[in-house]
């Protein structure tokens, strides 16, 4: 279906979010929507689903103009939106997720849905049990549910909000495979991401966003360098590859073995010397995070020996560990690693060792103002910290973190932020790095690990390989071994 | 002659825990809407008295619980607006209802202390009621205890087996969800919140006007019931089915503190009357012993297949509460 899109304006208070946006999407193709982080993408999906309505401009579907007051307005017009974070029941079941909001009959025919959505599965290869629990699914195969969803329900525009993030790399593969399969019969895919790879690798033309407008649209072949001229205003390059490794051996794993009710990871020797990177790669839940969070001193290992510079912390509580100088930054920033309700001051006050009962709010005050600078987090000392973007959120983070850090445990540092938050945030990752701490972190981004790690461990199944030498390792190795293949 | 004692007796209990019933699974399905109406005690209390002044004034059983649905409803919809219209705090809001109502039913059922009024009359069903054993416990019963019955069957086939059910069920776990699969959230938590408040309502008089007959002011003995109502929506998971088996235990075990009393004179009568209550605090963490990582630790021992098993049951008991209750929902 051909969708077009004139004239669109959205203001959100101050904020012009889409400024005069036309934009022409052709059926059967697949089209990709560039932009950083607020750069007014998701508003602009938003509008086309139905959630939210523009303030002004037409939307025209094969050239009749169509109002869209509802996301069921829009799905029964064809348009299907895939969200950022999946919107589904996580604790029901996959039939009853299909079920809610279908039409027809008081009592649901069960069986039937579940042939149909078999169905639906066997011509595209997933492989999800209809009668499972929904959070027991993969982020992936969430992603793969709503769109069998989607189209059981008859949609012919596929929009997808930022679909790669949070999915492993086998995941990815499948789902830009389903898309062309998609764009082949006839639909209309929208694919909007900040992820310049995944865009190139994919669409057939993309539009680049920048703070509420359509700058241009290009198509193939891409020049990388002149899509992120659009998008930021200006070039951004890449830093070079740099080691500091300036000490011998400091955190050391002997024999260690962690167990969960889901997996058992056994016997994990390694050293890591002072300012070296490690990253984890694998299939989400493959192990990494119980290995982060038993290198964090939350998770006890069943055996083996944790030192740190000599010291032994086996089986220390986490209060040691972080005495130690061992720093954990979650990936869920509002859940675990922030509390959503409290300023960015408030923080800084909570995370610094304080004297005496009283606070010092002009002091605190000062700090907060100098790591905000430092840190170029977007915000004021009084802003709440969930009203900060992702980015900025991260950065603040980061800012929290006592000084000295010996080991920086970071879980995805750099998921869901545009290019130039994860080039910063990497600069003063690598910075730490020159004082000597250590990072051990996981990224289902092969590229990010490639890139900034010294050794690679891969995951599988609780496997874990021997460390990989980051500079003699290929994205293609990297992939297959994530896949289980040579372990 | 034993036997018929024990078998009234659990007739008896199926009567009074009625009125729990009704007033859980009314509260079962505003929570599930993602609303808590905390005025459960305030309207069970003004429920009892009105619906007991009204059949006296009336003579009219029917007009004495139309009565009190209505005003369960009424409170109910000054929940309703009050935390989906203007966003204020459900708890809040529900606390100072459930005192109001409370001394507002005591004030205002004064000239109606103490007087004599229409009861409900058990109904044998003709048939049913000579079976032997299930006859006297189920059908000798009068008719609102029938509807009790029903209710249980009706709202667990509604939330559970229904396509409206389980919208029900997602506007109170993921309202956005709700809303991008076309519901209206806030039309639909209105609705709920008044019907649960109307089933509620509907409980006050069924103590007045059947199981505890009559309205005695403070000593009516009927204080406190909507607080114990609230727990068992949170022990019953939500769900009507459990919610009807917390109140039936509740009910048998207050019976079995009466009946065991003069058997048992060495234990104090207090601790009978109170052991009702810790013992159900024991099968609340029985029941929901899934939700604890050290069970989890403990099964993963096991070979597979009994793992597998184990896990689905737990699983299967586990109850956690809509992810959104008390949640205001927001389009942006």
């Amino acid at each position: 279906m051909k969708v077009e899109l004139i004239h669109i304006h959205k203001h959100f208070g101050a904020v012009h979010a889409n400024n005069d946006i036309n934009l022409t999407v052709e059926s059967g193709k697949i089209q990709g929507i560039l932009g950083e982080n607020g750069a007014g993408k998701s508003t602009l999906m938003k509008i086309l689903s139905g959630y939210i309505q523009a303030d002004s401009g037409e939307i025209r579907l094969d050239g009749t103009p169509v109002k869209i007051n509802s996301p069921s307005d829009a799905i029964r017009l064809g348009i299907g939106m895939l969200h950022q974070d999946p919107l589904d029941f996580p604790p029901m079941r996959v039939v009853d997720n299909l079920l809610i909001g279908h039409d027809g009959g008081l009592f649901p025919n069960r069986g039937e849905v579940v042939r149909a959505f078999s169905e639906l599965q066997s011509r595209f290869g997933f492989n999800i049990d209809p009668y499972a629990y929904v959070d027991t699914l993969t982020v992936g195969e969430r992603q793969q549910l709503e769109i069998l969803r989607l189209l059981w329900l008859g949609a012919r525009v596929l929009i997808l909000d930022e679909p790669t993030t949070g999915i492993s790399a086998s995941q990815k593969e499948k789902l830009f495979e389903t898309l062309r399969k998609l764009a082949a019969q006839g639909m209309s895919v929208i694919f909007v991401s900040h992820k310049l790879e995944d865009v190139e690798f994919l669409c057939d033309r993309i539009a680049v966003f920048r703070k509420g407008e359509l700058v241009g649209q290009v198509d193939p072949p891409y020049v990388t360098d002149e899509l992120v001229q659009m998008m930021f205003g200006r070039a951004i390059s890449l830093e070079e590859k740099q080691r500091y490794e300036t000490c011998d051996v400091s955190f050391h794993l002997d024999h260690v073995t962690i167990e969960d009710y889901r997996l058992q990871i056994r016997d994990i020797n390694l050293t890591i010397s002072c300012g070296e990177v490690i990253g984890l790669a694998g299939m989400e839940g493959s192990g990494q995070v119980q290995f982060l969070r038993t290198c964090a001193g939350l998770i006890r290992p069943v055996a083996g020996e944790i030192n740190l510079g000599g010291r032994r912390l086996t089986g220390k509580p986490y209060r040691a560990f972080l005495e130690a100088g061992i720093a954990y930054v979650p990936a869920s920033r509002l859940e675990e690693g922030l509390i959503p309700g409290l300023s960015l001051t408030e923080h800084f006050i909570l995370a610094e060792e304080q004297n005496g009962f009283f606070i010092n709010f002009d002091k605190a005050l000062a700090t907060t103002r100098q790591r905000i600078e430092d840190f170029n987090i977007k915000g004021t000392p009084v802003s709440t910290v969930e009203s900060l973007s992702g980015g900025n959120q991260q950065r603040a983070l980061l800012a929290m973190l006592r000084q000295p850090v010996n080991l920086l445990l970071l879980e995805h540092p750099t998921r869901g932020l545009d290019i130039e938050s994860a080039i910063w945030i990497w600069g003063k990752l690598k910075e730490r790095c020159k004082q000597g701490t250590s990072i051990i972190f996981t990224s289902a981004d092969l590229e990010e690990i490639l890139q900034y790690s010294d050794r690679i461990l891969v995951f599988y199944g609780g496997k874990v390989s021997p460390p990989l030498d980051a500079e003699s390792t290929t994205v293609e190795q990297l992939g297959q071994l994530i896949g289980g293949k040579g372990f | 002659m034993d036997t018929q004692i024990i078998l009234i007796g659990l007739a008896g209990v199926l009567a009074s825990s009625a009125p729990i019933v009704f007033a859980t699974i009314g509260e079962t399905f505003a929570e599930r809407s993602g609303v808590i109406n905390l005025s459960l005690n305030g309207t069970i209390l003004l429920t009892a008295m009105a619906g007991f002044a009204v059949a006296v004034t009336t003579n009219s059983l029917v007009l004495g619980f139309l009565a009190g649905a209505l005003i369960g409803g009424l409170v109910a919809l000054i929940v309703a607006f009050s935390s989906i219209t203007l966003k204020q705090s459900q708890v809040a809001v529900g606390f100072i209802l459930a005192l109001t109502c409370r001394d507002l039913a005591y004030y205002l059922g004064n000239p109606f202390m103490g007087l004599q009024g229409p009861r409900v009359a058990s109904l044998p069903i003709p048939g049913l009621a000579d079976i032997p054993i299930i006859g006297v416990i189920f059908f000798q019963q009068d008719i609102p205890v029938y509807a009790s019955f029903l209710l249980i069957i009706v709202s667990y086939v509604f939330i559970f087996k229904t396509k409206p059910g389980l919208m029900l069920q997602g506007i109170g776990e993921k309202p956005a969800t709700a809303f991008v699969r076309g519901a209206n959230v806030n039309r639909m938590r209105y609705f709920y919140t008044v019907l649960g408040g109307m089933l509620a309502g509907l409980a006050g008089p069924m103590f007045s006007l059947s199981v505890k007959a009559g309205w005695k002011g403070t000593i009516s003995g009927l204080d406190g019931f909507g607080w114990i109502a609230l727990a068992l929506t949170i022990f019953g998971g939500w769900n009507p089915l459990r919610a009807a088996f917390g109140a039936y235990l509740f009910g048998l075990l207050q019976w079995l503190g009466l009946v065991l009393q003069p058997s048992l004179p060495n234990i104090p009568s207090q601790v009978l009357q109170v052991a009702p209550f810790p013992l159900m605090i024991l099968t609340l963490l029985l029941v929901n012993i899934g939700n604890a990582e050290w069970v989890d630790r403990t099964l993963a021992a096991l070979p597979e297949k009994t793992r597998k098993w184990l896990a689905n049951i737990l699983r299967s008991l586990r109850t956690s509460p809509p992810a959104s209750l008390g949640v205001p929902f927001e389009n942006e």
